[in-house]
C-alpha cells in the first residue's frame, strides 16, 4: 500500500501519543507543534488521495494492513477501502481537524484558569487536549477508511471514547462528568444495536468485509430469520435497522439524541470538531457506505426516514427557546443531522453526504465563532447577556453571518445547495413516510432560519446587555482563532458549487448504490441546468420563502419588538414549557433508566444475592449444619452415666423388638 | 535448547522449591526475601516463554509431555503436557505471579517471607493444575491450590477474613468432592487415571449426567457461575491485593479450563443434554450479575461482580456447540465461541489484575475501598487516573483493548445459536460500561472530595511498572489478538470433534 495512505491515519496517532505521554516533558509549544504537524501531514496526504481517486479517477483501493484475528475460518482484517466517498470524508475530517487544532492554540491558551490551583491534572491540560483531538482524528479516519465492519466498529467506539474524554475534559466540573457518562452510555445503547447488526451480517454473509458482504446482499434479501415466535423477518431489514440503531446513537437521532446537547459541557473546539462536523456524522457516513444493504429494505429506509424527519423538525423547535449560545448551535446540529438522515431514508445518499460536507464547514464555523464570542465574553454563554458585539468583533461577526446564511440555506451559500437537494429528493421519494418527512423538513426550514437569526441578532445586534467589566474588555479574538474562522467561511460559501458532480453528477458512481425504484435524486439531475439556474430556480421555491420568513420574523421579533417573544411564550405556555423541558426525554430517562436500573441493581444485590442465595442457601446450609451439630452434641456429653443409660435403653429396645417380632 | 528440558516440571517445582527456600530464609532478611521472590518468579516466567515459542501449532496432541509412573498399584502417573488450551493459561500464571510479587514489594511488611512463599508455591501448583494429565495429580493440585490461598486470605486479609476464607474453602471444597467421586468412578470403568483416556472412554448416558453435574459443580464454583458465586465477592473484599489478583486472574480460569478439559470431551452426551443449564447460568451471570455490580458501594466487590459477569462470556462461549448445530445444522461459529471464551479468560486475567492492583494502589493510601470515600482522585494522581480510565475502558470492552476481543467473538458466535443469546450477552455493552464508568466518575473524576483525597500522592515507580506492563498487555492483545488465537486453533478443533461426538 502506498505510504501516503498509511500516513493519513497514523501521523495524527503518533502526534497524539507523543503529546499525550510526554506532554509534560516536551512542553506546550512542542505539543501543539507536533500534533498540528501530524494533522497537517495527514491533511496533505488526504488531499493527494482525493486528487488521485476523485479527480484522476483511480480505481478504488481495497487493501489489508494486517490480520487482526482469524477464527473459525473467518478472517478479521484491519484494512483500508479508499474510494470517492472515503476520499471526500478524509479531506473533510482532516481539514476541519486542522482548523480546530490551530484554533485550539488560542482557545485553550489559558486553560489553567479552568482548573483549581491544586489540581495536578490541570497542569498539562493543554498538551492533553491536543493529544485527545489528534487521537480523535486518528479514530475518525480509521472509521471512514475501514474496509470491514470490525474496524468500523473499532473506529466507531474509539471516537466515542475520545468524545467521552473530551466532554469530561474539565474533570472537576460535575456537569461535565455527568454529561460524558451520559454520552457514553447512550452511545452504548446504539452500539448494542450496531453490534447485533454486525452479528446478523456475519451470520448471513459469512464475512465482515464490505466487498464480500455487499456481494451477498441480494441473497440476504430473500432470507428470513426468526426472532419472536414464528414471525419471519427479512434478514436484510433486521440487519439494517440494527445497524441504524447504532447510527441513531452516534448521529444523535431521536430518541437517542439526549446526549448531544449535554456534550456542550466540553470545550468549544471539540463541540465544533466532534459534536458538529465529524463524529456525529459517522452514522450518516455509515448508512451511505451501507447503501447496497439499505437499498434492499424499504422497511428500513422508511424507518430511517421517519426518525430523521422527527429529529429534524422537533429538535429545531427546541433551538428556538434555548439561551445558551452553544446549546442553540447544538440543537441546530441535531436538526441538521435529522435532515441528513431524511436524505438517507429517501435514498438520496449523495445529497446527505453533500449536506454532511457543507454542514461540517458551516457548523464548525458557527461553533468556533460561538467560541470566539465566549472568549470575548469571559466564558459567559447566555445570549440574553450579550448584544451589539458586531462593533467589537468584526471578523467573528462577518464569519458568523456567513455561517448562519449557509445554515438557513440562503441561495448561493453552500447550505442552500445541499439542503435543497435533500428537500427535493424527499419530495420525489415514494418510500412510505416520505409525505410526512417532506412537510417536516420544509417547515424545518422556517424553524432553522428563525432560531439561527434569533441567536445572531441577540448576539451581534440589539443593545449591549453585558456588565460593564465585560464590555470594557470586549475585543476581537487573536489570529489563531480568527484565521480558522476565515478559512472555514470560504467553503461555507462556495462548497455549494460541488453539487455537480457530488449530487447530480457521477461522483459516487460505483460507491453508493441506489435501487432503480428509489431514484429520488434522478428527478433533481434531470432538472439540473447548472449552478446559476439552480439558484434562480431556488428563489421561486417554498424553502427560500420559508427561510426568508424565518429570518424576517426573527429580525422583527428580536430587534424591533422584543415584547412579542415573551408574550408568545406566555400565550402558548404549554408549548413553551414542553420545549423548555425538551419534551421530557431527560426526566423520563433519569427516572426509568437511571433510577430504575439502580433500583433493579439494589434489588438483585440485596434480595437475590444477599437474602436468597447467601442468607437462605449458603448460610442456611451452614445453619442447618450448626443446628444438627448442636443436637448431635447433646449425645456426646462426656458423662459416663448418660452413655450407660443410653446403652441400657438401647438394649431394652432391641430385646423388646426381638421379643415382639419373635 | 529447551526442547529436551522437562520444562513443565521446572515450571511447577522451581517456584515451589523456591517458596520453601524463602520460608527457610525466614523473616529476618526481608530485603533478601523480596529479591529472591522476584528472581524466582521472573525466572519462572522467562522459562515459560519457550512453551509459546517452541509450541507446535499444527498438532492437537499434548506437547512438552512428561510421563512417569507414580503409584503403579492404582496406575497413577506423574503425567504432564500442554496443548493450545492450557499453554496460554500457564503463561498467564507465571506472568501474573511476577506482578503480584512486585505489587507486594513494600506493601506487605508482616511476614514477608511467608507471603511471598505462598504466592510462589501457588504459582507452581497452578501451573501443575493446567499441565496435569493424570486425574489424581490434577485433583491433588486442584485441592492443594486452596491451601496457600486460604492462608493468604486468612493471614493478610481484612477484618472479616475468617468468614471469607472459610466460605471460600467450604464452597470450593464442596464443589470438588463430587468431582473426586466422578474421577474414581471413571477409574473403575477404565482402570486408569489418564485424563486423555477418559476422553475416549465410552460412558452410559446416566453416568455421564452425574459426572457432568459433578464437574459443573466443581468448575462452576471456581468460575464462579451464578448461583454459586457468592463466595467470590467476600473473598475478594477480604483478600489482600495480591490474593485478589491471583484469585481473579488465574484461579477463576481453572474453572473455565476444567469445562474444556473435562466436561466437554469426557461427557459430550451429557453436555448436549444439559447445555441449556450452562447457557442459562451464563446469561444470568452476564445480565443479573451486571445489575448487581451496579449496586455495589465497595470497589472490590464491584470488580468481583464484574468478574463474574465477564466470566459468563467464557462459559457461554464454551457451550454454544449444541445449539449452533441445532439451529444452523453446521459447526460454523462453534470454534469462534470457544476461542472467544479462551481469549476472554486471558484478557480477563490482565484486566482484573489491573483493576484489583489499581484499587490496591488506592487502598494502600486511603485504607478504604468505599466508593463514597473517594472523588477527584485524578486531580492529585493524574498518572494513576490515566491508567485507571484505560483499564476501566478495557473492562467496558472497548475495541482496541483486550476486553473487546473475547466478548465480540462470543457475541458473534452466540448469534448463530439464538438471537436472544446474543441479545442478552450484548447487554453487557451497556451494563458493563454503566457500572465501570459510573465508578470511574465517582472515584477518579470530579473535584477533590475531601482532605484525605487531597493528600494523596501519585503512583511511585514500582506501581508505575506493574500498571504500565498490564496496560501494554491489554492494548497489545486488543490490537493484535491473532498470535494468541493461532496457538488455539488445532486444539480447539480437536475438542469440537470430541464434544460433537457421542460416547454411548
Amino acid at each position: 500500500m502506498d505510504l501516503i495512505y498509511l500516513l493519513i491515519p497514523f501521523t495524527p496517532l503518533v502526534g497524539a501519543i507523543i503529546a499525550g505521554l510526554f506532554g509534560g516533558r516536551i512542553g506546550r509549544k512542542n505539543a501543539h507543534r507536533i500534533t498540528i504537524a501530524g494533522v497537517a501531514i495527514s491533511f496533505v496526504c488526504a488531499a493527494i488521495a482525493f486528487k488521485r481517486f476523485a479527480i484522476d479517477g483511480a480505481e478504488p483501493l481495497n487493501a489489508t494492513l494486517y490480520q487482526w484475528a482469524f477464527s473459525d475460518g473467518i478472517g478479521f482484517q484491519v484494512g483500508f477501502l479508499i474510494d470517492n466517498l472515503t476520499a471526500l470524508m478524509m479531506v473533510v475530517v482532516t481539514f476541519v481537524s486542522l482548523m480546530v487544532h490551530i484554533y485550539t492554540i488560542g482557545y485553550m491558551a489559558d486553560d489553567e484558569h479552568n482548573w483549581p490551583e491544586v489540581s495536578l491534572a490541570g497542569k498539562n491540560s493543554y498538551q492533553r487536549f491536543f493529544a485527545y483531538i489528534s487521537l480523535f482524528t486518528f479514530s475518525m479516519l480509521m472509521l471512514v477508511m475501514a474496509n470491514n465492519f470490525m474496524q468500523l466498529f473499532f473506529g466507531w467506539e474509539a471516537v466515542g471514547l475520545v468524545s467521552y474524554l473530551l466532554i469530561g475534559f474539565w474533570t472537576t466540573r460535575e456537569t461535565a462528568i455527568y454529561a460524558n457518562l451520559k454520552a457514553f452510555l447512550v452511545n452504548r445503547v446504539g452500539d448494542f444495536g450496531f453490534l447485533l447488526g454486525i452479528a446478523v451480517i456475519l451470520m448471513y454473509a459469512g464475512s465482515l468485509d464490505y466487498a464480500a458482504v455487499f456481494g451477498q446482499a441480494e441473497q440476504m434479501q430473500h432470507q428470513t430469520m426468526n426472532i419472536v415466535g414464528d414471525a419471519q423477518w427479512s434478514v436484510i431489514t433486521v440487519a439494517c435497522i440494527l445497524l441504524f440503531i447504532g447510527a441513531m446513537g452516534k448521529s444523535a437521532q431521536m430518541p437517542l439524541h439526549v446526549w448531544l446537547p449535554d456534550s456542550m459541557e466540553g470545550p468549544t473546539p471539540i463541540s465544533a470538531l466532534i459534536h458538529a462536523a465529524t463524529m456525529v456524522t459517522a452514522g450518516i457516513f455509515m448508512v451511505a457506505r451501507m447503501s447496497p444493504l439499505f437499498e434492499l429494505s424499504e422497511v428500513a429506509l422508511s424507518f430511517v426516514l421517519v426518525i430523521g424527519a422527527l429529529t429534524a423538525f422537533l429538535m429545531g423547535l427546541i433551538g428556538i427557546v434555548q439561551n445558551d449560545i452553544k446549546r442553540v448551535v447544538a440543537y441546530s446540529t441535531l436538526s441538521q443531522l435529522g435532515y441528513m438522515t431524511v436524505g438517507l431514508g429517501a435514498s438520496a445518499y449523495a445529497a446527505s453526504i453533500f449536506h454532511l460536507m457543507t454542514h461540517a464547514f458551516f457548523k464548525a464555523l458557527l461553533f468556533l465563532a460561538a467560541g470566539s464570542v465566549i472568549i470575548a465574553m469571559h466564558h459567559e454563554q447566555d445570549i440574553r447577556k450579550m448584544g451589539g458585539l458586531r462593533k467589537y468583533m468584526p471578523i467573528t461577526y462577518v464569519t458568523s453571518l456567513i455561517g448562519s446564511l449557509a445554515l438557513i440555506g440562503f441561495p448561493g451559500f453552500s447550505g442552500f445547495f445541499s439542503k435543497d437537494s435533500i428537500i427535493e429528493s424527499v419530495a420525489a421519494s415514494h418510500i412510505p413516510g416520505a409525505g410526512f418527512a417532506y412537510w417536516a423538513v420544509l417547515l424545518g426550514v422556517f424553524v432553522t432560519a428563525f432560531y439561527s437569526f434569533r441567536m445572531f441578532f441577540l448576539v451581534f445586534h440589539t443593545k449591549e446587555r453585558m456588565d460593564e467589566h465585560t464590555r470594557a474588555h470586549l475585543k476581537e479574538s487573536p489570529w489563531v482563532v480568527t484565521l480558522p474562522l476565515v478559512l472555514l467561511a470560504i467553503p461555507s460559501v462556495f462548497a455549494g458549487i460541488f453539487i455537480d458532480p457530488l449530487v447530480v453528477g457521477e461522483f459516487f458512481k460505483g460507491v453508493i448504490f441506489v435501487a432503480p425504484e428509489h431514484e429520488a435524486i434522478h428527478h433533481l439531475t434531470e432538472h439540473f441546468h447548472g449552478v446559476v439556474a439552480f439558484v434562480t430556480h431556488g428563489l421561486t421555491m417554498p424553502p427560500f420563502w420559508l427561510a426568508m420568513a424565518g429570518l424576517v420574523s426573527a429580525w422583527f421579533i428580536y430587534t424591533r419588538k422584543p415584547g412579542i417573544a415573551d408574550a408568545t411564550a406566555r400565550r402558548f405556555n404549554g408549548i413553551y414549557r414542553l420545549l423548555m423541558n425538551k419534551y421530557g426525554f431527560d426526566e423520563f430517562n433519569d427516572a426509568v433508566f437511571g433510577a430504575g436500573f439502580r433500583k433493579i441493581g439494589a434489588l438483585f444485590s440485596n434480595v437475590g444475592d444477599r437474602l436468597l442465595i447467601d442468607g437462605l442457601i449458603v448460610n442456611g446450609a451452614a445453619k442447618v449444619v450448626a443446628v444438627s451439630a448442636s443436637l448431635l452434641r447433646l449425645l456426646q456429653t462426656g458423662y459416663l452415666y448418660h452413655y450407660s443409660f443410653a446403652m441400657i435403653l438401647g438394649l431394652v429396645g432391641l430385646l423388646g423388638w426381638f421379643v415382639l417380632n419373635g | 535448547m529447551f526442547s529436551d528440558w522437562p520444562l513443565l516440571s521446572i515450571l511447577i517445582w522451581l517456584p515451589i522449591v523456591g517458596g520453601f527456600a524463602l520460608l527457610a530464609v525466614g523473616e529476618g532478611n526481608q530485603a533478601l526475601v523480596r529479591k529472591l521472590a522476584l528472581g524466582i518468579s521472573l525466572l519462572t516466567f522467562l522459562l515459560s516463554i519457550p512453551l509459546y515459542t517452541g509450541f507446535d501449532t499444527t498438532t492437537a496432541a499434548m506437547q512438552f509431555v512428561e510421563k512417569h509412573s507414580w503409584i503403579s498399584t492404582f496406575n497413577i502417573h506423574y503425567h504432564l503436557g500442554v496443548d493450545g488450551i492450557s499453554m496460554p493459561l500457564i503463561l498467564l500464571t507465571t506472568f501474573t505471579t511476577v506482578l503480584v510479587v512486585i505489587a507486594g514489594w513494600e506493601v506487605i511488611q508482616y511476614r514477608v517471607a511467608q507471603y511471598m512463599a505462598a504466592f510462589l508455591i501457588l504459582n507452581g501448583v497452578m501451573v501443575g493444575v493446567f499441565a496435569a494429565l493424570d486425574a489424581v495429580l490434577f485433583y491433588l493440585l486442584f485441592e492443594a491450590m486452596l491451601i496457600p490461598m486460604f492462608i493468604v486470605i486468612g493471614i493478610w486479609g481484612g477484618p472479616r477474613r475468617v468468614y471469607a476464607s472459610i466460605k471460600f474453602f467450604l464452597y470450593t471444597f464442596l464443589g470438588s468432592v463430587f468431582m473426586l467421586v466422578s474421577l474414581i468412578y471413571l477409574y473403575t470403568q477404565s482402570g486408569s487415571f489418564s485424563i486423555l483416556e477418559y476422553h475416549d472412554l465410552a460412558i452410559s448416558e446416566q453416568a455421564q449426567i452425574f459426572i457432568f453435574l459433578s464437574f459443573l459443580l466443581a468448575f462452576g464454583v471456581k468460575v464462579p457461575m451464578w448461583p454459586v458465586h457468592t463466595w467470590l465477592p467476600d473473598a475478594h473484599v477480604e483478600a489482600p491485593t495480591g490474593g485478589s489478583v491471583i484469585l481473579a486472574a488465574i484461579m477463576l480460569k481453572i474453572g473455565g479450563y476444567g469445562f474444556l478439559r473435562f466436561s466437554l470431551p469426557i461427557t459430550p452426551d451429557a453436555s448436549r443434554a444439559l447445555d441449556w443449564l450452562v447457557i442459562f447460568m451464563s446469561l444470568v451471570a452476564i445480565v443479573y450479575v451486571g445489575f448487581v455490580a451496579l449496586a455495589q458501594k465497595d470497589m472490590k466487590k464491584l470488580i468481583a461482580y464484574s468478574s463474574i459477569s465477564h466470566m459468563g462470556f467464557v462459559t457461554l462461549g464454551f457451550f454454544l456447540l449444541y445449539t449452533i448445530v441445532e439451529n444452523t445444522g453446521g459447526t460454523q461459529g462453534v470454534a469462534m465461541g470457544i476461542e472467544g471464551g479462551m481469549v476472554q479468560m486471558i484478557s480477563h486475567g490482565f484486566i482484573s489484575s489491573a483493576m484489583f492492583l489499581s484499587v490496591g494502589v488506592l487502598y494502600d493510601r486511603m485504607h478504604s475501598r468505599d466508593i463514597g470515600d473517594y472523588g477527584g482522585v485524578i486531580q492529585v494522581m493524574p498518572v494513576f487516573g490515566g491508567f485507571f480510565v484505560l483499564f476501566a475502558m478495557a473492562n467496558s470492552g472497548l475495541p482496541g483493548t483486550s476486553g473487546f476481543v473475547g466478548e465480540f467473538m462470543v457475541i458473534l458466535a452466540s448469534f448463530r445459536a439464538n438471537f436472544w443469546f446474543a441479545f442478552l450477552a450484548a447487554l453487557t455493552l451497556i451494563l458493563g460500561a454503566a457500572y465501570t464508568l459510573w465508578m470511574v466518575k465517582r472515584v477518579v473524576f470530579g473535584d477533590i472530595a475531601n482532605e484525605k483525597v487531597a493528600a494523596l500522592t501519585d503512583i511511585n515507580r514500582r506501581e508505575f511498572v506493574f500498571l504500565a506492563v498490564l496496560a501494554i498487555a491489554v492494548i497489545a492483545l486488543g490490537v493484535w489478538p491473532n498470535p494468541l488465537l493461532d496457538v488455539m486453533h488445532t486444539s480447539v478443533d480437536h475438542l469440537i470433534q470430541q464434544a460433537a461426538g457421542s460416547k454411548l
